[in-house]
């Protein structure tokens, strides 16, 4: 194969093979920095939380009656809804639920040194304390949920509080690792600013409400508090099938115990349902990001085979006459194919660099991670290949081109 | 010659379909994505209230301490102001009208048997609210600043509610029931929502419905009704005291200055205010701290634009970009395969920019066709972003301006795009290509 006559021939088109060797870059550059925000935007929203997720529904009454007895509605409530056939255990939560959103933080220090620190700091950054979200629920809460404890024990109905804080908890294993590095955290005390609560549990994962940096999105404890406001979150564990049928068998019967309540049909949901909801946004941007690569490549493909055919009409006489010299079709065909190579090979080249300078770009105004360097060759080869389809069928013709053309004058 | 011109091209265009239909879908999704994507951002950045918004102006000072540290992801505790604060430049009425205010959702129990009890959001202001931003009374009118002193129990309702509990009968003079009080109301107001909200706290969504009740600030902060906002605190304020501390912010505040002397000499009253607080021991900090920020620019240092958006214009920018650039080369191409064509009307006596202006023609036609396609692709691209669950999504609508914009920028691109192929196939020597013919 001769690249010389591709090169000079290329010479005469200079501006043409310039804009497309442009377009290639851009698209590669693109393609490659989307592909990956892709990828990132799917990590993120199949994050596991750690409870039964198809299990679970969901469901918020705000009570209207301001002086009523919150833990004796609660009681009444968490009864009748226990008789729904079809709900396997039900508990009531204040309202956190991992990825609801509502989010109750207290900042724990591991030791009451580490709670000096940080006051002379100013900051719990580098103090050793952190700043763990809150679930708190009536007992059963780990079982419904279906929370796996890897160390410890479960709350003991004694250790239930209604007002102020309980002395226990039952944390994560991931806030365990941050607050007692290199140490067992069953049994330790944490000190919360006026009080030690010690760790009886360790639960395997479970999610904050709300996403912060991957590093601490596991940092949640759990208190044996029982939820004491007129506003509760009732959460029922049934089969997957049941979920609908159980909510709304739920309402009906909440409604009947009092009705002196609201009952927000927003706030009535499966759990995937607020899984759903906190991801929204990303769904929505995969969705957009995949259908711009689509018509990214789309149109560079066009563009190429455009070209292509353009330029196959234009040399059909000197495609004649080198077939009249001796060229086969294959080296008609190897001769477009490889002009092709050429072109998307410096606008890959091209493109790459400009991967990596656009990511930096992204990197410093929109916190996106660096993109891993394999990418680029990836994004490379994808836009090689795409290059070769494209040029594939304009090729073909040419090859087809009869010597007798040469002897035509145009 | 324009007809004659647009003859030719389109005669030319008509040779090459494909190539032609491969342009226009070009040009008609990067227009069309970019389209999309600057009528959201330019509904989102809009003037919510046009006309009056240049004298509007909201101060803002700064009581924190010292040594007092912003939470990475929490809210500026400065954004808003302390009750003391705020009654100190309502009772200074150093501007033509002023108002100190907070969101609320109240629980509000219909005297009407047939409706359930049910919420809305509202707000607790001051007297001036109403004038300042120039709402319109249906009936009645709103309270005066001996209600606010008092804390009256006094409500103006927004249509839709008045409508709501007392169906098409005069609601001023009635009683409401909000929260655990009752109200009587002294006026409806019209059905009123700037896009965004910009006088509401920075932690609610500003793209939401329109307000339904404002009742004195006084008299909520007498009830300790429920507040939708941020209260940010640094001293050791609880639940019971913290509306009235002076340690914590949760006010916003509004000013009305009509000439640029006023706006002068409430910035120095800002100043001066600061400085004395700081002589009296209260604020720790620098007085020129204090700052005024005109509506706008106070839309602006919000940022309400969340990144996503402004990713996705990027993107759609980027995407035109590569369209532009895949149109320059097939058009330069299409151009220079017809350089015989030219040298024969350049030896006709054609001059150089004749043919500029031909070509340049040509490449418009495709730029309206694709401005049209684009059209398409962007009320298609609206549909499916008024489909989100986002606060801003039922405001993607294009307006008169947008729509002409996106002819506009269809076309500018398009002759953008042909005017490096139009030079390049202009300057074509006539004698050597008419001797290869």
């Amino acid at each position: 194969m001769q690249i010389r006559p591709i090169l000079s021939t290329l010479r005469h088109h200079k501006l043409t093979a310039i804009l497309l060797t442009l377009q290639v870059a851009f698209t590669c550059a693109i393609v490659c920095n989307v592909v990956f925000m892709v990828v990132n935007r799917v990590h993120r929203i199949g994050v596991p939380t750690g409870i039964a997720e198809n299990e679970l529904s969901v469901i918020r009454s705000t009570g209207i009656e301001k002086n009523e007895n919150a833990q004796a509605q609660h009681a009444a409530d968490l009864a009748a809804l226990r008789a729904i056939p079809g709900v396997k255990s039900v508990v009531a939560v204040s309202y956190s639920l991992p990825l609801n959103q509502d989010e109750s933080t207290s900042g724990i220090c591991p030791s009451k040194q580490a709670l000096d620190r940080a006051i002379q700091l100013n900051s719990i950054d580098g103090s050793g304390c952190l700043e763990p979200s809150v679930y708190d629920g009536t007992p059963g809460l780990i079982d419904t949920l279906d929370l796996h404890l890897v160390a410890g024990r479960d709350f003991r109905p004694g250790e239930y509080v209604t007002q102020g804080k309980p002395p226990v908890t039952i944390i994560t294993r991931a806030l365990a690792q941050h607050m007692y590095p290199g140490q067992s955290a069953l049994g330790q005390s944490m000190y919360d600013g006026d009080r030690f609560i010690r760790v009886v549990g360790i639960v395997d994962t479970l999610l904050r409400p709300n996403l912060r940096q991957p590093g601490v999105d596991y940092d949640s404890m759990i208190l044996p508090q029982l939820p004491d406001d007129s506003v509760v979150t009732y959460v029922l564990r049934s089969a997957p099938q049941d979920r609908q049928r159980v909510l709304a068998a739920a309402a009906a019967t909440l409604v009947k115990v009092n009705p002196n309540r609201i009952i927000n049909p927003k706030r009535m949901q499966a759990y995937s349902q607020i899984r759903a909801a906190y991801f929204q946004r990303d769904t929505t941007m995969i969705g957009l990001l995949v259908a711009s690569t689509l018509g990214l490549l789309f149109v560079t493909a066009l563009g190429i085979a455009g070209l292509a055919n353009f330029w196959v009409q234009q040399r059909t006489r000197s495609i004649g006459i080198r077939r009249a010299i001796g060229a086969t079709c294959g080296d008609i065909l190897r001769y477009f194919q490889a002009e092709n190579f050429l072109i998307v090979g410096a606008g890959v080249v091209l493109g790459v660099l400009l991967a990596v300078a656009l990511n930096l770009l992204l990197m410093t105004h929109y916190e996106l991670p660096r993109l891993p360097l394999w990418y680029l060759p990836v994004g490379a080869l994808v836009l090689w290949a795409l290059g070769q389809l494209a040029v594939l069928s304009p090729a073909l013709r040419a090859s087809r081109v009869p010597p007798v053309v040469a002897t035509r004058s145009v | 010659m324009f007809g004659y011109y647009l003859d030719l091209a389109w005669r030319s265009l008509k040779r090459t379909p494909i190539l032609t239909g491969l342009m226009v879908l070009a040009i008609g999704l990067g227009i069309g994505a970019s389209m999309t994507m600057l009528t959201v951002l330019h509904v989102m950045t809009d003037d919510p209230l046009p006309g009056r918004s240049a004298q509007l102006y909201t101060p803002h000072l700064d009581p924190l301490p010292l040594d007092h540290k912003r939470r990475g992801d929490g809210p500026d505790a400065s954004d808003n102001l302390t009750w003391p604060d705020a009654m100190a430049l309502l009772k200074a009425h150093r501007a033509t009208r002023q108002a100190a205010m907070a969101g609320g959702s109240l629980l509000v129990r219909p005297g009407r048997t047939d409706l359930r009890p049910f919420y809305v959001d509202g707000r607790y202001a001051t007297a001036d609210f109403f004038a300042m931003f120039g709402m319109s009374f249906e009936h009645g009118s709103g309270w005066g600043a001996a209600d606010d002193a008092a804390g009256a129990r006094v409500v103006v309702l927004g249509e839709t509610l008045a409508r709501k509990l007392f169906g098409g009968a005069d609601a001023v003079g009635r009683t409401v029931r909000l929260g655990d009080s009752d109200f009587r109301v002294t006026g409806v107001v019209a059905d009123w929502a700037p896009q965004p909200m910009f006088y509401a706290d920075a932690s609610v969504k500003r793209y939401s419905d329109a307000d339904q009740f404002f009742l004195p600030l006084s008299a909520a902060v007498d009830l300790k009704l429920d507040v939708n906002g941020n209260f940010s605190s640094w001293g050791q304020d609880h639940a019971e005291t913290r509306m009235t501390s002076p340690t914590t912010t949760w006010l916003q505040f509004w000013a009305q200055l009509d000439t640029p002397m006023q706006v002068a000499a409430y910035r120095q009253y800002l100043a001066d205010y600061s400085a004395q607080q700081k002589a009296l021991g209260r604020f720790q900090r620098p007085p020129a701290n204090a700052k005024l920020y005109g509506l706008m620019d106070w839309l602006a240092h919000e940022n309400l634009v969340p990144n996503d958006v402004r990713l996705q214009l990027w993107l759609a920018l980027g995407f035109l970009f590569v369209c532009m650039l895949n149109i320059v080369a097939l058009l330069l191409a299409k151009f220079l395969r017809r350089s015989g064509e030219i040298s024969v009307r350049r030896a006709l006596g054609a001059g150089r920019r004749d043919i500029f202006v031909q070509l340049g023609i040509e490449s418009a036609l495709i730029g309206v066709a694709g401005g049209a396609l684009g059209l398409l692709v962007a009320q298609l691209g609206l549909w499916s972003i008024r489909q989100r669950p986002d606060d801003y999504a039922h405001l993607a609508q294009m307006d008169g301006a947008m729509l002409l914009g996106t002819l506009v920028l269809a076309v500018l691109a398009s002759v953008l795009a042909g005017l490096l192929p139009a030079w390049r196939a202009c300057r074509v020597a006539p004698a050597l290509q008419l001797k290869g013919v």
